[in-house]
């Protein structure tokens, strides 16, 4: 279908449709033989059932309504349980945990996308959420080997060269010694070198949760990796690269330069949003290497190997190399360039309503911080300046938000960032034109949100 | 040099100056010298020029002994399987030896990559298998047994011959064979050093902030194709039930769908799924076998101590590690549910 959205069923209006109020859809007006047909890809009778479905309740709805409207709201009128008894204790939860109400929102995996749930992604729900801190518990995961809680006492930090002349004094520290240092406390994103990977080639996931939900941002707290290098004596001169390996089965290895060790930049961090690291980030200790890919960050960190030659690990030999359109494979890709993505409204999601919303998303770059996003509705056609939200930090996610009336009609919604180097996001033409369609890493492409007059949204690609 | 290049030029200085002075403080009692022994231990890494590799051999041979025992669960016979993981081998020819470039790259007709067509590094192999195989008991293979899976696998590559041992003394002379040797470049922007001089590598993409009229219409070519609505489970389900927007109804609630058996949520959750399937033979035997195999006896205790202490022999060469994180209660409850056929629900 050229305009992109199977046929949406006509707006179930309210009964007074002169406010515009479009219904969202009814909850089970699938049958189990016709959720099986869904299940099998077939979609093109669900359109019409909605329809019937949907007309059914603003007829309920027209009868039901006048009567309590003239009195007012029950959530108002009547008395409510936790307005008229004793609530829970104080620590009835000892660690606190999200309302009942906010199931929906979770880390989740994509179907298919792996074979065994130990090598593999589960996604942050960036659609529900706010701010740019990423609530511990819904940090996205990428594990290589399966994770580990690791017990911190037998927790081990080694720093060594990969020549004598490298590091004076290779050392040990426990964590004890780690959390005894002056300690540091910054805020970054963390992005997979892989998000919107699946998206390379043409559209293939549904919502944000999938394109966009390998980044997270988190206040992380750790010693800078200097001051534990100089403490072992470390040739900084003669250095040029270091190697961080990872405690786990897999011992996770990368590559990072000198140069962003020297700038004070990557920490040995332990601390996470104001506690210790969640296992599935890498407790009691993992690398923080600010504005690259989310793989050099290395989990449940062990060693680090001060050297002059790059070494060309798994993770940086056979995956995590950029296929290029002539054959070539780009390697030792590691910065997020500047990016962003709308979050609210996103696809997946309905309009409840025409008239006023708030369009609100994230933007980052890996060299610095952000210095402006642009917003279109028209898919690219005009563009207007969306309002940055403070604070605005280097390397660190950035909240922006605009106005919009939504009129009713069909709308293409992307967002195009703009970092403090004067790099400016590329459209799926300009990235496509160079890199082709075939890697997997580093898709920074402006994403683009259909609305269709349902008020339903659906991704879809623009050059 | 780019303005970025000069921000962090000019960024590095000035950090320079506050760290020197943090430099000059030092940590009396924090950290000890780490012993011979001990940098021994971890330092594993082998590279490009095969700085950290052992002294050692592997023939072909003994690869393939050890690759039945331990790698071809996962990976198949010849290492060509994609049931787990991606394809090792295939892809490559005699002619990319020569040319060190796997010329299947070039096409976008080819439907898979196999680690053999990208790996431009012989090290990279010894190193990964070295400390990350077998997948399920990383780090137990002898240096030797590493030499001989890499010849197995090198074999299976047709780099050498069947009557191959590789050794830390002939390596340097496969990696000149390695058919994608020359497949690499460093040359962009995406590298956050100057270590391969990069630095004269402008960004790729040279995007401009337009404000109106900016192109003639927007070009839409690719949507969301309609099997791909439901392909991630209900969506209303996925987002929160108050607020500007809902989520779109593409199936049935996640309580009607994960209606699962508790056991099964508790198999997954203590990672057994790993390695056994409830039908089919992963690493380990299929749950369904396992059943098979004691129905009729009363081996519900037994198997609670296998699975707790571990056990090896039963079902092939592969130990079952021992689960000693799980509950006992846990264990139980397993093990009943393994015996009952492994139900989904």
């Amino acid at each position: 279908m050229s305009e992109g959205l199977p046929r949406p069923p006509a707006p179930a209006m309210d009964a007074g449709a002169s406010n515009g109020r479009l219904r969202r859809a009814p909850e089970n007006f699938l049958t189990a033989e016709q959720i099986a047909l869904v299940g099998k890809g077939r979609r093109d009778f669900l359109r019409s059932t909605f329809l019937a479905a949907a007309a059914g309740v603003a007829g309920a709805a027209a009868l039901g309504r006048p009567a309590a409207a003239a009195e007012g709201d029950d959530a108002i009128l009547k008395p409510q349980p936790w307005a008229t008894s004793l609530g829970q204790p104080v620590a009835a939860n000892p660690y606190g945990v999200p309302s009942k109400y906010e199931r929906a929102l979770a880390r989740r995996q994509s179907p298919g996308l792996t074979q065994v749930a130990a090598a593999s992604v589960s996604f942050a729900p960036l659609q529900g959420m706010f701010g740019i801190i990423t609530p511990s518990g819904l940090h996205f995961e990428r594990h290589h080997q399966g994770w580990y809680d690791i017990d911190p006492a037998k927790h081990r930090f080694m720093v060594n060269g990969a020549r004598p002349e490298f590091v004076k004094t290779p050392k040990v520290y426990t964590l004890d010694d780690i959390m005894r240092l002056p300690p540091v406390s910054r805020m970054h994103f963390i992005e997979c070198g892989a998000n919107t990977g699946m998206e390379w080639g043409n559209v293939a996931v549904p919502t944000v949760q999938y394109s966009h939900g390998m980044l997270s941002c988190s206040e992380f707290t750790g010693v800078p990796l200097r001051t534990l290098l100089e403490d072992c004596g470390a040739d900084l001169k003669a250095a040029k690269y270091v190697l961080a390996e990872g405690g786990d089965g897999s011992a996770m290895t990368r590559t990072i330069p000198i140069e962003l060790v020297l700038s004070g930049e990557v920490m040995v961090a332990y601390g996470q949003n104001g506690e210790m690291l969640r296992p599935e980030n890498g407790y009691p200790l993992r690398l923080v290497v600010p504005g690259v890919q989310g793989v050099s960050w290395v989990k449940w960190l062990r060693r680090v190997e001060v050297g002059d030659k790059p070494y060309a690990t798994k993770d940086e030999a056979v995956h995590y190399i950029d296929l290029m359109p002539d054959g070539q494979h780009r390697q030792y890709t590691s910065i997020q360039e500047c990016k962003s993505v709308i979050t609210s409204p996103s696809g997946g999601q309905m309009l409840l309503d025409k008239g006023y919303f708030n369009v609100s998303g994230l933007a980052w770059s890996g060299r610095g911080k952000i210095s402006r996003v642009d917003v279109s509705f028209d898919g690219g056609v005009n563009w207007v300046e969306a309002t940055l939200q403070t604070p605005i930090l280097s390397k660190c996610l950035t909240r922006f938000n605009v106005p919009w009336n939504w009129d009713g009609r069909p709308a293409v919604l992307q967002s195009r960032a703009m970092d403090e180097t004067g790099f400016v996001q590329p459209s799926y033409g300009q990235l496509r034109a160079v890199r082709g369609t075939r890697s997997i890493y580093h898709n920074n492409a402006i994403q683009s949100w259909k609305v269709a007059d349902s008020g339903e949204i659906s991704n879809v690609q623009i050059l | 040099m780019s303005r970025f290049s000069k921000a962090a030029a000019l960024a590095g200085l000035l950090c320079l100056g506050t760290v020197a002075a943090v430099a000059a403080e030092s940590f009396p009692g924090v950290g000890r010298p780490a012993t011979p022994a001990e940098v021994k231990a971890w330092d594993i890494d082998v590279g490009p020029d095969f700085a950290g590799l052992p002294k050692g051999s592997g023939s072909v041979d003994r690869g393939q002994t050890v690759w039945e025992s331990k790698c071809e669960s996962c990976h198949g016979t010849f290492a060509e399987s994609n049931s787990v993981f991606t394809p090792l081998v295939g892809g490559t020819t005699a002619e990319d030896m020569k040319t060190g470039h796997t010329a299947n790259l070039r096409r976008t007709d080819f439907p898979q990559r196999t680690t053999f067509m990208k790996v431009a590094t012989v090290s990279t192999l010894y190193d990964y298998i070295r400390r990350a195989m077998p997948w399920n008991a990383p780090k137990t293979l002898s240096d030797d047994d590493v030499y001989a899976v890499l010849a197995y696998l090198l074999n299976l590559a047709e780099i050498v011959p069947s009557d191959f041992t590789l050794s830390d003394a002939n390596i340097a002379e496969v990696q000149a064979m390695m058919p994608n040797r020359n497949g690499m470049t460093t040359a962009h922007a995406l590298w956050p050093g100057p270590g391969f001089g990069t630095e004269a590598n402008k960004p790729d993409t040279g995007n401009t902030p337009c404000m109106s009229n900016c192109k003639p219409k927007a070009e839409q070519v690719s949507i969301l194709p309609d099997y791909a609505w439901n392909a991630h489970g209900n969506l209303a389900g996925q987002n929160r039930a108050v607020g500007p927007v809902r989520g779109m109804k593409t199936g049935p609630d996640e309580a009607e769908a994960e209606a699962g058996s508790p056991a099964l949520a508790l198999a997954e959750k203590s990672g057994c799924l790993a390695c056994h399937a409830l039908n089919a033979k992963l690493v380990g035997p299929s749950y369904r076998e396992v059943a098979a195999r004691y129905a009729g006896k009363d081996s519900a205790t037994a198997l609670v101590g296998k699975l707790k202490d571990g056990s090896e022999g039963v079902w092939g060469d592969i130990p079952m590690p021992a689960q000693t994180e799980l509950a006992d209660g846990d264990a139980r409850v397993l093990v009943d549910w393994i015996l009952a056929g492994a139900p989904e629900k």
